[in-house]
């Protein structure tokens, strides 16, 4: 029952044209541009800006992949009315959040993968094949993390038209403190201080770590997994707490 | 098996002060279309998100293919199926799409190209939802409700909103589920909705049922008198006329239990006087008039 949902949402995000730019090709955009303009420079250390931001763009994809694209899908779908004639049948609530979930986790995957790739074949990138694992794990349990507390989010919007923009306005001040766009060593400590409180900045160095020229062996990043892990966690509270099927109550 | 599919003592619904649904019964019986007809805001909704099982209730008993739907698992969603009064298409699916995706949530599910050709989709089959017509994507509601091959089929308000042509459409796709032997739970503002597709209406206005009964006994509409009218001939006294009547303007009317010996009255004293009765009428009640009366106003 979850494959078979599954299957379906993951039909559907393909055939969304707006999901589809959202959160599978402006991650890609911002990686060209990034790298493009900023790849050469020395961050000092003998690291290429571009070893930095292919990783950093990744955690980008991932949340674009989960995080974004649930809330916005979620939320349309809620005050639509789309979840309430499904929990008319007799499918398990348990099945349609899992598959849609499972579905932004594929989503996620399959950004970080080609983000990766396009840094591997276009920036000279490389990873080295002993940090797939860790890159791996990394990008599931983000995505994972993400999932929850996108479905928790999706709770507090009340109007499908506000779900982009509002996800926008939260993590685009993130991506910016949390060394996605710029590298966090050339932040101020506060600010730094602000970005280890939020998730975007663990999955962000749980993948640097794993890129690292420095690492060797696994490159795993226990801690920034566990911060990742509490935050998804918290998610799922409040997701199980609050999550609603039916359209927000209007004036009827 | 019971012959009652719907069985509702005493339904009460409370919203802070407001009472929404103010003690009603009700009873469907197996293979009925049963038309639940009231003005917007009568409480119509309300009712019927209870007996799907979508609401709670503030009081009273309910029972809906036996069993009460506040406590209703999925054995009992194999059963029933719903049009939702509002529910957009599933985004990206076509229409074979977003059936199969459906048939996959119940147990013995319809044959899809069937269901397809049941609703009238079968031009339209590998159309996205999204560039469905209105009166397309309500058939392709009823072919969602219908998938799973339900004993009971709830629609509310399936036609609100809907071009003349659209509501026929809809209408002969709701006529079939009774070929199919189903039972159907019909709401709707619209009396010639209600007297087109039911069997039995029952009709409700701020919270309370005002009526129940079959669309020719509606309201004792079998029971009324008729009315005859005519224009008052020239040069006519009122006073003259054989049987009590009121003026309407330069009309008159009469009201009568026994139209047809008053005409026969009127007509002899009429050829006997030498006038005519120009533009005389005989009319029922309409199940409009009816509706009218019971719900006090037009809707």
């Amino acid at each position: 029952m979850i494959l078979h949902q599954f299957r379906y949402d993951l039909l559907a995000f393909f055939r969304n044209r707006q999901l589809r730019f959202f959160t599978a090709v402006l991650p890609v955009v911002f990686l060209v541009i990034f790298v493009s303009v900023f790849g050469n420079r020395s961050l000092g250390h003998g690291v290429k800006a571009s070893t930095y931001y292919v990783p950093g763009l990744a955690a980008l994809g991932v949340v674009s992949g989960s995080f974004l694209n649930l809330v916005i899908s979620v939320t349309a779908q809620r005050e639509s009315g789309v979840l309430k004639r499904r929990r008319a049948t007799p499918v398990p609530p348990s099945a349609l959040i899992a598959g849609r979930a499972l579905a932004a986790i594929v989503v996620a995957l399959f950004v970080m993968a080609v983000l990766l790739i396009i840094g591997r074949f276009a920036f000279g990138v490389t990873l080295a094949a002993s940090s797939l694992p860790s890159v791996t794990v990394t990008g599931v349990v983000g995505a994972m993390s993400f999932s929850c507390l996108a479905y928790a989010l999706s709770t507090a919007i009340k109007d499908a038209d506000a779900a982009q923009p509002m996800v926008q306005a939260i993590m685009l001040p993130l991506y910016f403190i949390s060394g996605v766009f710029v590298p966090n060593v050339n932040l101020p400590h506060r600010l730094r201080d602000v970005a280890a409180v939020f998730p975007v900045q663990h999955l962000a160095d749980g993948l640097h770590r794993a890129f690292g020229p420095t690492t060797h062996g696994a490159g795993f990043a226990w801690a920034d997994l566990g911060v990742l892990v509490a935050w998804g966690a918290a998610g799922l509270v409040i997701a199980l707490r609050r999550f609603a099927w039916t359209p927000s109550a209007r004036a009827a | 098996m019971s012959d009652a599919v719907i069985e509702v003592r005493g339904l009460r619904k409370s919203y802070g002060a407001h009472e929404a649904v103010a003690g009603i019964d009700l009873d469907v019986r197996r293979g009925d279309v049963f038309a639940f007809l009231g003005p917007n805001g009568a409480g119509k909704t309300t009712t019927v998100e209870i007996l799907e099982g979508f609401r709670s209730r503030s009081a009273g008993d309910v029972r809906v293919l036996g069993i009460d739907p506040a406590d209703a698992g999925p054995a009992w969603r194999n059963r029933v199926g719903c049009v939702l009064q509002e529910s957009a298409v599933e985004p990206g699916l076509t229409v074979r799409e977003c059936l199969a995706l459906y048939a996959g949530y119940y147990e013995r599910p319809r044959d899809i190209d069937e269901t397809i050709a049941l609703v009238g989709l079968d031009e339209k089959v590998d159309a996205p939802g999204e560039h469905l017509s209105g009166g397309q994507r309500r058939r392709l509601d009823v072919g969602l409700a219908l998938i799973g091959d339900p004993e009971l089929i709830f629609l509310d308000e399936p036609t609100t909103g809907f071009d003349p042509s659209a509501r026929r459409q809809a209408w002969s796709v709701i006529a079939g589920l009774r070929e199919l032997g189903k039972t159907v739970f019909l709401t709707t503002h619209y009396m010639d909705e209600a007297e087109h597709l039911a069997d039995r209406i029952a009709v409700i206005a701020g919270g309370r049922m005002v009526a129940a009964g079959t669309s020719r006994a509606l309201g004792g509409r079998e029971q009324m008198p008729a009315r005859i009218s005519f224009a008052l001939p020239e040069g006519v006294d009122p006073e003259e006329l054989p049987l009590p009547a009121t003026m309407d303007g330069d009309r008159v009317a009469i009201e009568e239990a026994h139209p047809l010996s008053a005409v026969k009255t009127l007509a002899d004293w009429a050829l006997a006087r030498g006038v005519d009765l120009p533009d005389l009428d005989v009319r029922r009640p309409s199940l409009e008039d009816v509706y009218l009366h019971l719900t006090g106003g037009p809707a």
